[in-house]
């Protein structure tokens, strides 16, 4: 989105050939995993592949074997071939080896399934618990009491314990290069343990139609070393919501007219803090907007003016009764919240 | 009401229009007019042709839904098809497919070939029959006349709660959904019902359960299926319909309902409807390969073993489709396992199947082609089946393009070329006539490969982190190429298909002759004349085995032999009386899509009026007598 034509053009054809040479990014492919969840359904990806990969193999050799020996050849057209029943010692071997071989796949799948399930310890891990709007994410952190929106951060090497609920329709939570996904429901809680091994950007999809926005209600997973993780946290404890410019003073009375109603912005003197949309909180600090487009001074004002282009379906309106002035300053304060 | 008083006053123009006017003659102009002929036919093999035609139209319709979404997705950050409209996109192509094309297609097939092959004259109760049909079409059309009035459904096909409820879904659009699955899932389950009566109680004598052909076991066994996996549906339908219409709150959560009994409700049915589709779909491989290798079918009981069993196993495991719920890994591994479980009666097949061609005569006509490009195609849909089986692995796939390209490789590869083949093989049964082999061929090959170059690279697209149901694409995440390739396929695809469309326009206007028995059948369908008469069977056959018919003629007989005297047939009278029903139900239908109640009562007191009628009917039909069949004694 945005740039010019031509250099995306360019970026296409770039990209074409990446993927052809075999190289892709890595921050969204199963393939590809950053954590021991995402890593132990790898396996049994591949486990499974290759069971099945050996079944497909057999039935093609048998295959291509007999559509070419057995083909009616000139001059045969009149042959009547034997008239076989069956044969026992041949049905009774491709019945019990496709058994065995589904009690080699079934006993990990097993396995695998309570391990990942398990309930981490309290005192090791870090309880994230995960809001599903149309069409936004909303993250709380209730043992630190703070929130987020579209983008979670995690500290790395540890278990996080996501507490999952949905807000009005159900979503589904997935962070492919970290592991498997869960739905969130509107009636009750569910869980998803993910831990991420090194730093690192990691993108998240919602996996579950949900409405006209459902494509683009991304979100993104923000590994730390625990160090800065905690730095992170002491900041967002405390999010410095006032203005630093003349232009910010502006935008902050002008947020607190147009966007309180649905947006929430702590330490900045409203007494109403809305939860329709994300919290601004600490705004400036978000890699993105609606988890769509790169946050900066353009795409802010796009979005601000014409949100539905952007997201089509997404639940902000359009702020184009604003003057231009008038929208820059509130660019300019959102842009100022550390 | 006032806009229904109009609809019905512009129809009665129309229909003297197009019937030259109203005078004292009219009502016999109409009788004899050729649309009244169809509209109340209760003969099976023109009910077959009805289905084929319905199924044929919202084939169009759907495919056309399925080309502008593979455009829309055809480069990352498109902007042709965005949001909502994208969403009645994919809603529409998922339940017009599976609904009103998958099975009524193969109604079709069923409905003319399964009395011939079991030596029955007619369907054990036509008026059902009729019935069926107009229900399935009239539902079909209220489903796809959203498109024009008020907005398509665009919750998905699996229309969860609660998203498909006012709150999230307002307006008409899951309205025609729920009415208009309701309607045409009526018909189904009165099809299934007469399906199954007709296998139990007018099979010829001689033809056990043992001596069925495989399309007519697995004809038994779906009618069994949908006689069991439709009324969850219908009352998940009514659930939810209620939910909409009049504000109960079976699903709705604000309102203390549970969005997920919905899901378990819609899968119990959804899952065995996997099967129902794909088993008529492999007794047409089963017959279609042991006609074209000239062998009978290798290890018939445990075909037959087989496909019980997969019909019983599909009612045990539809939770597989609700892995990433959260109802716990002891629900998740039972329900693993016994969806694995399902590869083993499966694999017995495919292999079976190859063992029949084994040692055989294989002759490569288009239906064969169809056949046995099928067996590589499913047993890739198969393998994808049991890999999303294996729970921790699924929590990956769920709802990516890598579960799109698994069951697309099951729907096409298993049900579409197996309806393609039987169509090649029983066309020239149905119409008398030959289809183009030149032509088919052609549509065998750029279908299939369409096919495989559409879905494969959609195993990749899942691995690489697409979600399936989404409208657009970030570039840079190794999505583009495989997204390319894939809408390159569905243009294959739709070539293959104007071949197909083009062979059928070629074949009526001036098609071949075919004579009763054009591939050396084994089936007694073979046995009578392309077309059949009206009445099937001038004398019902004496069944003596398997593959009754090439037992015959291994035994140098050119006919079967009869089981009874030549006397007169009974034959059922044609009957305007479902089509009312059906008229009935479409108005209430269409009344309760507008929240307009008293239509959606009128409608139903003109189905309860019919029903008054139809109870005090007294026509028994007619009786055809021997002196007029002489002329077409077994067809000859």
């Amino acid at each position: 989105m945005g740039g010019k034509s031509g250099l995306r053009h360019w970026f296409v054809w770039l990209t074409l050939i990446l993927v052809s040479a075999g190289c892709t990014n890595p921050s969204m492919s199963v393939l590809d995993p950053a954590g021991p969840v995402g890593r132990e359904q790898l396996k049994l990806i591949y486990l499974s592949t290759g069971i099945m990969t050996l079944v497909v193999l057999v039935v093609a050799v048998l295959y291509i074997y007999i559509v070419i020996r057995y083909r009616e050849r000139p001059g045969q057209e009149g042959e009547i071939p034997e008239q076989v029943e069956g044969n026992k010692k041949l049905e009774v071997l491709w019945t019990v080896v496709p058994i065995i071989l589904l009690v080699i796949l079934a006993v990990p799948t097993i396995a695998t399934t309570f391990n990942i399930n398990e309930k981490p310890d309290p005192a090791e891990s870090i309880r994230v618990n995960v809001i599903g709007y149309q069409y936004w994410w909303g993250f709380e952190y209730p043992e630190f009491g703070v929130n987020t929106a579209n983008e979670v951060h995690i500290p790395t090497g540890k278990k996080i314990e996501f507490i999952l609920r949905a807000h009005d329709v159900i979503h589904a939570f997935w962070v492919p290069s970290l592991g498997g996904k869960e739905d969130l429901n509107p009636e009750r809680n569910t869980r998803l343990v993910l831990q991420a091994d090194k730093p690192g950007i990691y993108e998240g999809k919602c996996a579950e139609l949900c409405g006209a926005a459902h494509a683009l209600m991304n979100f993104r997973v923000i590994a730390h070393p625990p160090e800065e993780f905690n730095e992170w946290i002491a900041s967002q404890k405390s999010p410095d919501s006032t203005p630093q410019s003349d232009r910010g003073r502006e935008g902050q009375r002008l947020v607190g007219q147009n966007c309180i109603g649905c947006h929430a912005v702590e330490n900045a003197g409203y007494p109403v803090q809305g939860s329709t949309g994300p919290t601004l909180n600490a705004f400036s600090k978000r890699t993105r907007i609606a988890g769509v487009i790169d946050n900066n001074r353009e795409n802010l004002t796009t979005w601000m003016v014409d949100p539905q282009g952007v997201k089509p379906g997404n639940r902000m309106p359009a702020f184009d009764h604003l003057t231009e002035e008038q929208i820059d300053a509130i660019v300019q304060y959102l842009l100022e919240l550390k | 009401m006032a806009t229904l008083i109009i609809l019905i006053v512009v129809a009665l123009f129309l229909a003297a229009i197009l019937t030259g006017g109203y005078n004292e003659q009219y009502l016999d102009r109409v009788k004899q007019n050729w649309l009244w002929d169809w509209i109340t036919t209760v003969d099976h093999k023109k009910i077959g042709i009805l289905y084929l035609i319905g199924g044929g139209l919202f084939f169009a319709i759907a495919g056309l839904e399925s080309l502008l979404i593979r455009i829309q997705l055809m480069f990352p950050n498109n902007k042709f098809i965005l949001g909502d409209v994208f969403n009645q996109l994919l809603t529409m192509h998922g339940t017009t497919m599976i609904f009103l094309v998958a099975l009524p297609v193969l109604f079709g097939l069923m409905n003319v070939i399964v009395p011939l092959q079991i030596g029955a004259r007619d369907v054990a109760f036509p008026f059902l029959n009729s019935l069926g049909f107009w229900l399935y079409f009239a539902g079909g059309l209220l489903l796809n006349i959203s498109w024009i009035f008020g907005g398509a459904p665009d919750a998905g096909w699996t229309s969860y709660a609660t998203l498909a409820l006012n709150d999230f879904s307002p307006g008409p659009g899951v309205n025609y959904y729920v009415l208009g699955l309701q309607i045409a899932g009526i018909g189904t389950l009165i099809s299934g019902i007469n399906f199954l009566v007709t296998i139990i109680n007018m099979r010829a004598p001689g033809m056990t359960y043992l001596r069925l052909p495989l399309f007519t076991w697995t004809t038994f066994v779906t009618s069994a299926l949908i006689l069991f996996a439709f009324p969850p549906l219908t009352a998940g339908l009514f659930m939810m319909m209620f939910d909409r219409l009049f504000e109960t709150n079976f699903f709705a959560t604000n309102g203390g309902g549970n969005a997920t009994v919905w899901q378990h409700i819609f899968w119990i049915f959804g899952h065995p409807e996997v099967y129902i589709l794909v088993l008529p779909a492999f007794g047409v491989f089963s017959d279609v390969i042991s006609t074209f290798s000239k062998k009978r079918l290798f290890g018939y009981h445990s075909m037959v073993f087989a496909v019980v069993l997969i019909g019983f196993l599909g009612f045990m495991v539809w939770v597989h489709h609700m892995f990433t719920v959260g109802l716990g890994p002891i629900a998740n591994t039972i329900f693993a396992v016994a969806t694995m479980a399902i590869a083993v009666p499966t694999g017995i097949k495919v292999f079976n199947w190859l063992f029949t061609m084994l040692g055989g005569r294989i002759r490569f006509t288009t239906a064969m082609l169809f056949a046995t490009g099928f067996i590589v195609a499913f047993v890739m849909g198969g393998v994808t089946g049991v890999m999303l089986a294996v729970v921790p692995a699924d929590l990956q796939f769920h709802d990516t393009y890598f579960v799109v390209a698994h069951f697309h490789y099951v729907i096409i590869g298993g049900v579409v070329l197996g309806f393609f083949s039987g169509f090649y093989y029983w066309w020239p049964k149905i119409f008398g006539t030959f289809l183009d082999e030149k032509w088919g061929k052609w549509h065998f090959w750029l279908f299939y490969l369409g096919f495989h170059l559409t879905f494969f690279p959609q195993h990749f697209l899942g691995l690489f982190g697409m979600p399936r149901r989404v409208f657009t694409y970030e570039a840079g995440y190794g999505l583009e190429l495989n997204n390319l390739l894939s809408t390159l396929g569905t243009f294959l695809m739709t070539a293959g298909v104007f071949c197909l469309v083009f062979n059928v326009l070629r074949t009526v206007i001036k098609g071949q002759q075919a004579p009763g028995d054009p591939w050396d059948g084994r089936t007694l369908e073979w046995s009578i004349s392309s077309p059949p008469p009206e009445y099937n069977f001038a004398q019902v056959p004496q069944i003596r085995g398997l593959d009754a018919w090439w037992l015959e003629k291994q035994e140098g007989n050119d006919r079967m032999p009869p089981a009874e005297p030549l006397g007169p047939i009974h034959m059922p009278s044609p009957n305007y009386l479902p089509f009312v029903m059906t008229l009935g139900f479409f108005i209430s239908g269409l009344g309760f899509v507008f929240h307009s109640i008293e239509v959606g009562f009128l409608g139903l007191a003109v189905v309860i009026v019919t029903l008054y009628v139809r109870s005090f009917e007294e026509d028994h039909g007619y009786h055809l007598h021997p002196k007029e069949l002489e002329e077409g004694v077994n067809g000859s």
